[in-house]
């Protein structure tokens, strides 16, 4: 079973890329779980969003504390929140961001992998908004092989309907740009 | 505007209740009004807002509309805003009947 | 026959009541069972569903509004929380006693104060003497199945007794998970598309008083009477149920065990934390624990027979409520089973545990821990523990 922690703002759809996630993962078969922090929270706030995938059913249904996969939709939570808290040592992290991989490993000081991709150019050139959690799932997909591209653009295409192919555009282009190491 | 030693202080014993053990609440909880103040919400802006004074009529009409309460009244009668606080929505320069705030990127 | 679909637990209810054919939906929303009602409206909105939603001014209301359209026959359905469910509890107990097969989804939810959100069990037990069938589902597949079966079970003629299908506020109304959504053809063969229009049903040509005035000579005998049908109930959910496996291919039983073959100890509680409880089971069987868990599906009428079964060979019995009774003796499952046991010829231990209260969450080794302390004996004299910070 692999647990996900998706850090973002609020309005930011850290909570919808969790739920495509699902989605996606269901869609191929899987068991899988998205679900946000609990409770009401106002727009810009810091959020929370988690997802639990696996081959067979899930039965555990408490918080993630230990997570095997962190994304970080807004780089300017690197600054005032732990994202790395629980993450296993041999996991992934997975950050919005116009710095160079060199320069996020050496800021986050993390022993395990990784990945970096500037989410918020590419949602404004294709999406001509900052709202990144599409790209960041093109990002994810990259750097983990959890789920198959296809099934997180067929997740987004029946998820965003007439902003669909934008949106598939937008995970396909993060999905080529994301640099892992 | 500057918080004093005392309010740190107090914003600290109030987060630590949050952790305490059962015996240690005050009972139900039960503490001073307006506790809502130690809770900065002006971390996660993106625009400020700045005043040109020399347009400023005093009106308050920004002080009216603030949804945060966060534009205060300063002696000379004028306004100012507390950045603790201030969420950068941009309603005080939209609202301003003179234009004279302009929402400035940080 | 079904299809895989990505559901938010909150969406599964909602399903099931279209999926039902409701006729009226009569609601008000309260975190956080709002996605329920939200997606109800949207559905009628959108003609997806053929059913009258009536917009009320409160939950008193919202079940008052179900009991008029369920005198005239209406199949009605309304679902609630936390101090929604405090605040129609006058009216909980007029649909019961009246006979109504209203079915209703309750999202578990703390009672204030303080102000909470989140869920635990105290909406339901503060109210669970109030005559309704309660039953207890786990995730999205519970969830729509349980709500659909309720309708039978509800609509039976030996029954007419309202339902009330719970399930943790939070952890298990806000989670998109998997789930399989029969299709509308295995629906029909289980449910009828509307409720036989026999019986005591509200009709201006055949006029008929419900609820008159019960004095102290025959009030007695009226609750005896609803005793009896409640009780006489368990009968029918499982045959409900029997017929419901039949159908979609799915088993429900009113105690589920799960690794209980050679347990010496087993939990046992209700709702969502059994699937976290599943996996500390399994946990400690890797060290060698023998140790199960026993899930209660029905909780009211509460199932002596088959839970004096399930716990015959056990030596203790861990039961985690996530309610505490007020000033009395522990929590309400807790309080019930130690009755069922006394007098009986079981000599098993029964120990509690308040946990998850205001929505704390569960960890798989907050069990464990339940588990350890247990064994070595840590329990106080009263028998049961509070999981919070400062005693345990």
């Amino acid at each position: 079973m692999i647990e996900i922690r998706w850090h973002g703002r609020g309005g930011q759809g850290a909570v919808t890329a969790a739920e495509i996630l699902a989605h996606a993962a269901i869609g191929e078969g899987k068991y899988a779980q998205a679900f946000p922090s609990f409770g009401p929270e106002r727009r810009g706030a810091p959020v929370l969003a988690f997802n639990r995938i696996d081959d067979k059913p899930i039965w555990v249904r408490s918080d993630v504390y230990e997570p095997d996969i962190v994304a970080v939709l807004d780089p300017s939570l690197l600054a005032t929140v732990n994202v790395l808290e629980g993450l296993k040592p041999e996991g992934v992290v997975i950050v919005n961001t116009k710095e160079s991989l060199d320069r996020v490993k050496a800021t986050l000081n993390f022993q395990g992998k990784v990945a970096v991709v500037n989410a918020t150019d590419i949602a404004l050139e294709v999406l001509k908004l900052p709202i990144v959690n599409t790209a960041m799932i093109g990002a994810f997909v990259k750097a983990t092989g959890v789920v198959r591209l296809e099934s997180v653009v067929e997740a987004v295409v029946e998820r965003f309907g007439k902003a669909g192919k934008l949106n598939a555009e937008a995970v396909r282009k993060a999905y080529e740009a994301t640099v892992l190491g | 505007m500057k918080w004093l030693g005392s309010e740190a202080e107090r914003r600290r014993e109030l987060e630590a209740l949050l952790k305490a053990d059962w015996k240690e609440l005050p009972r139900a909880l039960i503490v001073e009004p307006a506790t809502s103040k130690y809770y900065y919400t002006g971390d996660w802006r993106t625009f400020k807002p700045v005043r040109d004074k020399g347009k400023c009529i005093g009106c308050l009409l920004c002080w009216v509309y603030c949804p945060e309460g966060c534009i205060y009244i300063t002696e000379d009668g004028g306004v100012d805003v507390d950045l603790n606080y201030c969420k950068g929505c941009g309603i005080c320069a939209r609202e301003c009947p003179l234009q004279a705030i302009a929402m400035v990127e940080e | 026959m079904g299809k895989i679909i990505a559901v938010e637990d909150a969406h599964a209810a909602a399903l099931a009541a279209k999926m039902a054919n409701v006729d009226v939906v009569a609601a008000y929303p309260i975190t956080p069972q709002t996605h329920i009602v939200e997606e109800l409206s949207r559905m009628v909105a959108e003609g997806e569903l053929d059913a009258e939603y009536i917009n009320v001014e409160s939950e008193h209301s919202a079940l008052s509004a179900c009991i008029g359209a369920s005198a005239v026959g209406a199949r009605c359905f309304t679902a609630t929380a936390g101090q929604g469910l405090a605040l129609m509890h006058e009216i909980l107990f007029i649909a019961a006693g009246n006979r109504f097969p209203i079915v209703m989804a309750i999202a578990n939810r703390c009672l204030s104060p303080n102000i909470n959100i989140w869920g635990d069990q105290s909406d339901i037990m503060s109210s669970r003497d109030c005559g309704w069938i309660q039953i207890f589902a786990e995730n999205a597949q519970e969830i729509f199945d349980l709500i659909l079966a309720a309708f039978k079970i509800a609509e039976d003629e030996r029954v007419m007794l309202p339902v009330a299908v719970n399930f943790d506020g939070f952890y298990a109304t806000h989670v998109v998970e998997r789930m399989e959504l029969p299709s509308e053809e295995e629906v029909r063969r289980f449910l009828p598309p509307h409720r036989r229009q026999t019986g005591y049903l509200l009709n201006p040509d055949k006029p008929l008083t419900f609820g008159a005035i019960g004095f102290p000579s025959i009030q007695f005998e009226l609750r005896r009477q609803w005793e009896e049908a409640l009780c006489r109930s368990k009968q029918v959910i499982k045959e409900v149920w029997r017929e419901f496996e039949e159908v979609f291919g799915r088993r429900y039983e009113v105690v589920e065990g799960y690794r209980m073959e050679d347990a010496e100890a087993a939990f046992i509680l209700m709702g969502g934390s059994a699937g976290t409880c599943r996996t500390a089971v399994d946990r400690l069987r890797e060290k060698g624990c023998k140790v199960g868990m026993l899930k209660l599906r029905l909780f009211r009428p509460f199932p002596r027979e088959e839970i004096l079964e399930a716990t015959g060979g056990l030596k203790t019995l861990i039961v985690v409520d996530k309610h505490i009774c007020l000033g009395g003796l522990g929590g309400p499952l807790f309080n019930d089973l130690r009755s069922l046991y006394y007098g009986s010829k079981s000599s098993i231990d029964v120990v509690g545990f308040i946990a998850g209260i205001g929505g704390r969450d569960i960890r798989v080794e907050d069990f464990e821990r339940m588990f350890e302390r247990t064994i070595r004996g840590e329990i106080p004299p009263e028998k049961y523990v509070f999981l919070v910070r400062g005693e345990a």
